[in-house]
């Protein structure tokens, strides 16, 4: 920001040391001091990830296979839909620094209609991530395993039973190791029916114990690196409709500045890189 | 109510209407950047394994790389840490890096030997 860094103030102005720390406002050095510690517990978890899916033995998810579902479509679009909550986010940040902008030039109404968009953005990913967990949870159709240790894809016309034996299309794949719902030999018919009878285990969508994804890892890791983040978004959310009431209210224009604005966008910037961190080492790596 | 932070420092980010107008335009340009790099990264997750299988571990090392390259320019413009002084921009950034570069070197050392332990003992 130009000035901020560069402006020397007098000192009756100064901070009772003699000078401010840094040149800047005690709320900003705060918030920047909350986020590295934020930062550093986002950190811990995705390292955790790291080292979990490194030692382990068992053969690890591939995200493009795991997340390649489109609300009311059929067939298959490799992480569109986790590169479309991205998209979301990082225009919802986008909005949120022209409102800061704008609370530089004292532009009320530009703070106010730019915060409005970066709330209806905010609530729009919460909903997305809502809809991947309900996905995520339900699975696609589940596998089970035999006496002998052969794992099959229990297959359906929809996806949409818990008792497939009867549901129209039904049949199975042998599975290939390593892979998500892909295997090479098809059974049908009887033949399925029999081994579905015979079935060992039958593990169905993902929950904390087990799902059909992977380890039991995955799933937990899933469930606590996006939830906890899909909480930092909810309380952005919280924090920037309060300080969008705020600014409705002129609070912001009769205190001279809108660094109120500056504040909650950092907390919300940082929501965003976060998210870049979480698109990466667990969708794509 | 009484507010006892100092007001010039909260003054002092206020910017005229040419200068705002500079602002918006580095904003979008790297809004385009990041959207640009965002769907470059889809593109090689979804589709690189299927022409070039070999390449794969080069394509995550990309995937890392283009990760630092979008949260620099987050951080630097979006939260505006590049207008701020060195001194406050070192204190937030060079003891986290510090820190998270010796997380990883010492999770990722010690994950390879549990799972040679895993592989080779058990």
């Amino acid at each position: 920001m130009a000035g901020e860094a560069t402006k020397a103030l007098s000192n009756d102005v100064l901070w009772g040391g003699g000078r401010s720390p840094f040149s800047i406002s005690y709320g900003k050095m705060m918030m920047w001091f909350f986020l590295v510690s934020d930062a550093l517990t986002f950190s811990g978890l995705l390292v955790a990830y790291g080292f979990v899916r490194h030692s382990t033995t068992e053969a690890w998810p591939i995200g493009e296979e795991v997340f390649r579902a489109l609300p009311g479509l059929h067939g298959s679009y490799p992480l569109i839909y986790v590169a479309l909550m991205t998209a979301i986010l990082i225009f919802s940040s986008v909005t949120m620094v022209l409102a800061v902008e704008a609370g530089h030039r004292m532009d009320k109404k530009g703070v106010i209609k730019w915060m409005i968009l970066t709330v209806i953005g905010g609530l729009f990913f919460v909903g997305s991530q809502a809809w991947e967990w309900k996905h995520f949870i339900h699975g696609g159709g589940g596998y089970i395993t035999t006496a002998e240790g052969a794992k099959y894809w229990v297959m359906t016309k929809d996806h949409d039973t818990h008792d497939p034996v009867n549901a129209a299309g039904f049949h199975l794949l042998q599975a290939t190791e390593g892979h998500y719902l892909i295997g090479d030999t098809k059974v049908e018919g009887d033949a399925a029916r029999k081994i579905w009878e015979e079935r060992v285990t039958y593990v169905d969508g993902a929950n904390m114990e087990r799902n059909e994804y992977g380890p039991p890892q995955y799933a937990n890791f899933f469930f606590f690196i996006t939830g906890f983040h899909g909480f930092h978004v909810f309380s952005g959310v919280v924090i920037n409709f309060i300080v969008l009431i705020m600014a409705i209210q002129g609070v912001f224009h009769r205190r001279g500045h809108y660094e109120m604005i500056e504040k909650a966008g950092l907390y919300w910037h940082f929501v965003d890189l976060v998210w870049v961190f979480v698109f990466t080492f667990f969708y794509l790596l | 109510m009484e507010r006892d932070d100092i007001i010039e420092y909260s003054l002092d980010a206020h910017h005229s209407e040419e200068v705002g107008r500079q602002m918006r335009r580095k904003i979008w340009m790297v809004t385009g950047l990041l959207a640009i790099v965002t769907a470059v990264e889809v593109a090689l997750g979804a589709y690189w394994k299927e022409w070039m299988p070999d390449s794969w571990h080069l394509v995550k090392w990309t995937f890392v790389v283009l990760t630092l390259v979008k949260a620099t320019y987050i951080v630097m413009t979006f939260m505006h840490l590049g207008d701020e002084r060195r001194n406050i921009r070192s204190i937030i950034l060079l003891p986290y890096a510090l820190f998270i570069l010796y997380l990883l070197w010492i999770a990722l050392w010690e994950s390879n030997y549990v799972h040679w332990v895993w592989t080779n003992l058990l």
